[in-house]
């Protein structure tokens, strides 16, 4: 499988070959898992891909994000955590993969993009921002670095119970610019949590190139300063960021505490839909696209080396194509949310908060809580209570 | 003078001061070669160059702090927000450190931060904010959130020249959508004073930003169809407050609604009713009335978001009340 990258920003100096574990990339994998992983990345890109035509019908209420590009990093990653033993992670705006290899539905993106009531937060947030535990993720916030912290939360309680359990959170090279990543990633490394960091290097944060975001030659270098181990893979070999982010997770799960894995990719497309790019400089983008394409290399790499016929992959191509269509069919079906459903699920008690006093009649809040008795009416019971007193 | 858009009157400002100042320069994320994620500050970095339109990392907090040393040593630094939901990452520094520099140590902090706020825009819980309660309560800190392109230019120019931090909020909804035709000249419009926008005198509606927009037009319906006469006062700068106009207006028309598109609990509605209470309660004919989003997180899908940020339809039933109390 190639591992060259283009040249261009830095970002593009991937390490070649650095990460050729022996007896050969893959070996630990069977022809399963191997389908598998493309699977998801082909899932990825199909998914968003049906989106943007989506959103060009103004059926996406919102912004559209893609990972066109990073499905290698995102599936990759998520694939080397073990599900049967209740392993967490927390995706960001570029981790569609991540979230479906753990189990989201295209039904539930979807109907999430296109703030259906039926979606996984019944309308109340954006994009891929959901969460499910049960199946091991937990949704994000738009505030960058906020999760790493939270991260170190869901670890430490692993550590405390004794449990089987890894945990793994994702970082843009922008958000490894914040305070909550510094404060999360060192509470973690501190308390040798389960922790895996996956520093998603896209060479960019919205329009600002990651030479303008750090100083640090390479972002696996912050590693050293927390006193955790760090590495740096091509990003775009799903084979080479699975045993990357692997050896992470056994190294968590063996009591060994935080590491940091910096996987080196390129964001192909604009930070959302409407970003035009027109800082990028010329070329850089068509060169990716050409010679480092995550999906291409994979399947390269799988019909070359691995022998697996391409219809094998075309069966999957297929699959991935009806899922899809039975799904936005699904969605497209699916209610907009009850307007009063807004005032649902603020606390656990009380579960449901009164509607303001204009948008009731009578049974108005203000009537009940807010209004002294007396108001409007004279009330001679209050009168009578006040004169009393 | 050519119509210009509020964001246009912002950026104007924007380049007309750091003209003026050499001291003036901008920081925030993507502000330079992008010109900001809504191109506020397109142009800039062109013509004022990479030290003074400077791109900074994902990193709030640094870029309040940093702006507060700046300031210290005498320049006027203008922070941007990419969304002004992210300025909670800025809230220790803005706090603690800025809000009590001139007080606790005499040192002065001339800063202005600014962002784009507000909802109405499908922008979910984290690109719909409006944190000027948050703030309210800090001494130390001025807020501004103008509803006009003549405010927000003015008052922009006025927030870099003050000699103490201002927070200047933009109403996304706002940017692209009102136009207006500015004076010649170095246009400004001070701190701390409110404007009456309709003159009216049998009800009063209190508010800012977007939603003056809505009360305008709740305004204008309750005059053709109840032949009521409402008075608007577009508060304009909400700390300090202007107590004079609101002591004005309760008695013009003695009887109030406050209007805005914040939560209602702890809301700044809440504070104007307790000064019309202490400064102006004899001239009341009925209770200050408030019409404020509902208290929860703001949700994304549309028929969710309209529902719990206030409409023109709620303000008309205030007014309504109001009148016939
Ligand atoms: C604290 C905070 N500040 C600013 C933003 C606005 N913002 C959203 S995404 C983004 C860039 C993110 O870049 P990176 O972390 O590299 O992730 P990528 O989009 O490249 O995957 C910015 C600045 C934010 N979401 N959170
Ligand atoms: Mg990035």
């Amino acid at each position: 499988m190639a591992t060259r990258a283009p040249t261009g920003s830095r970002a593009g100096k991937a390490p070649a070959g650095q990460l050729r574990a022996e007896p050969g990339p893959g070996a630990a994998l069977t022809r399963e898992q191997k389908l598998d992983l493309y699977y998801y990345m082909r899932l990825t890109r199909s998914l968003e891909e049906r989106l943007v035509n989506l959103y060009r019908q103004t059926k996406v209420v919102g912004g559209l994000f893609r990972s066109l590009g990073q499905e290698a990093d995102a599936v990759g990653s998520a694939y080397a955590l073990d599900r049967s033993k209740g392993d967490v992670l927390s995706p960001l705006i570029r981790n569609l993969g991540s979230m479906l290899v753990q189990g989201a539905t295209p039904l539930e993106i979807l109907r999430q993009y296109m703030a259906k009531g039926d979606s996984p937060t019944r309308g109340r947030e954006l994009n891929i921002h959901f969460g499910s535990p049960e199946r091991g993720f937990i949704g994000q916030i738009s505030h960058l670095g906020d999760m790493v912290p939270v991260m170190a939360g869901v670890t430490l309680s692993f550590k405390i119970r004794k449990q089987d359990r890894v945990g793994l959170v994702y970082v843009g090279d922008g958000a490894t610019s914040t305070g909550s990543f510094h404060e999360g990633i060192n509470l973690a490394a501190v308390q040798r949590c389960p922790l895996v960091v996956i520093v998603e290097n896209n060479g960019y944060a919205y329009s600002t190139p990651i030479s303008r975001q750090t100083a640090a030659a390479e972002l696996k270098d912050k590693a050293s300063g927390y006193g955790i181990p760090g590495e740096r893979v091509d990003g775009n070999d799903v084979i080479a960021v699975y045993e990357a982010t692997r050896r992470a997770v056994d190294r968590a799960r063996r009591g060994e505490g935080v590491s940091l894995v910096e996987l080196v990719t390129y964001r192909r497309k604009g930070h959302a839909e409407h970003d035009n790019q027109s800082y990028v400089p010329e070329g850089e983008i068509e060169r990716w696209e050409s010679e480092n394409d995550p999906l291409t290399r994979y399947v390269g790499w799988l019909t070359g080396i691995e022998g697996i016929a391409a219809s094998a992959l075309e069966q999957i191509d297929a699959r991935v194509v009806q899922e899809i269509d039975l799904a936005t069919d699904e969605a497209e079906r699916s209610p907009v949310p009850e307007s009063d459903d807004a005032l649902i699920g603020i606390y656990a008690d009380p579960p449901t908060l009164e509607p303001l006093w204009f948008r009731e009649g009578v049974r108005s809040a203000v009537e009940k809580h807010e209004r002294p008795a007396s108001w409007g009416t004279h009330d001679p019971e209050t009168v009578k209570a006040t004169e009393d007193a | 003078m050519p119509e210009i858009t509020y964001l246009e009157g912002i950026r104007q400002a924007l380049f007309e001061e750091m003209e003026r100042d050499e001291n003036v320069f901008c920081l925030g994320e993507d502000i330079g070669a992008y010109g900001g994620a809504f191109k506020v500050t397109e142009g800039l970095l062109s013509k004022f160059g990479e030290e003074r339109v400077i791109d900074t990392p994902v990193s709030e907090a640094a870029i309040v702090g940093a702006a507060a040393g700046a300031a210290h040593m005498g320049m006027r630094p203008v922070c941007e927000m990419q969304f002004i939901d992210f300025i909670s990452c800025g809230y220790d520094m803005l706090t603690n450190y800025v809000a009590t520099a001139r007080y606790r140590a005499m040192l002065p902090c001339p800063m202005v931060v600014r962002g784009p706020s507000g909802g109405y825009v499908r922008g979910g819980p984290f690109h719909s904010q409006n944190p000027e309660a948050a703030f309210l309560h800090t001494p130390g800190l001025k807020i501004v959130y103008p509803a006009t392109v003549s405010d927000a230019k003015g008052l922009l120019k006025s927030a870099i020249r003050d000699d103490d931090c201002v927070l200047f909020f933009e109403h996304k909804y706002l940017y692209r959508r009102i136009k207006e035709e500015l004076a010649e000249g170095d246009h400004l419009v001070p701190i701390g004073k409110a404007r009456i926008a309709r003159e009216g005198a049998d009800v009063s509606v209190i508010s800012y930003a977007a939603t003056l927009w809505k009360v305008l037009e709740a305004a204008e319906q309750c005059e053709k169809e109840d032949g009521l006469s409402v008075e608007v006062v577009d508060l304009r700068t909400l700390l300090p407050l202007d107590d004079d106009a609101i002591v004005a207006t309760v008695k013009k028309t003695n009887r109030v609604l406050v209007v805005h598109e914040d939560t209602r609990t702890g809301g700044i509605a809440g504070e104007i009713t307790a000064r019309i209470n202490e400064l102006a309660f004899e001239w009341l004919d009925a209770p200050v009335l408030r019409i404020t989003a509902a208290d929860v997180p703001l949700p994304y899908a549309p028929s969710l978001e309209d529902y719990v940020l206030p409409q023109t339809a709620d303000i008309v039933r205030g007014i309504r009340r109001l009148a016939a109390y």
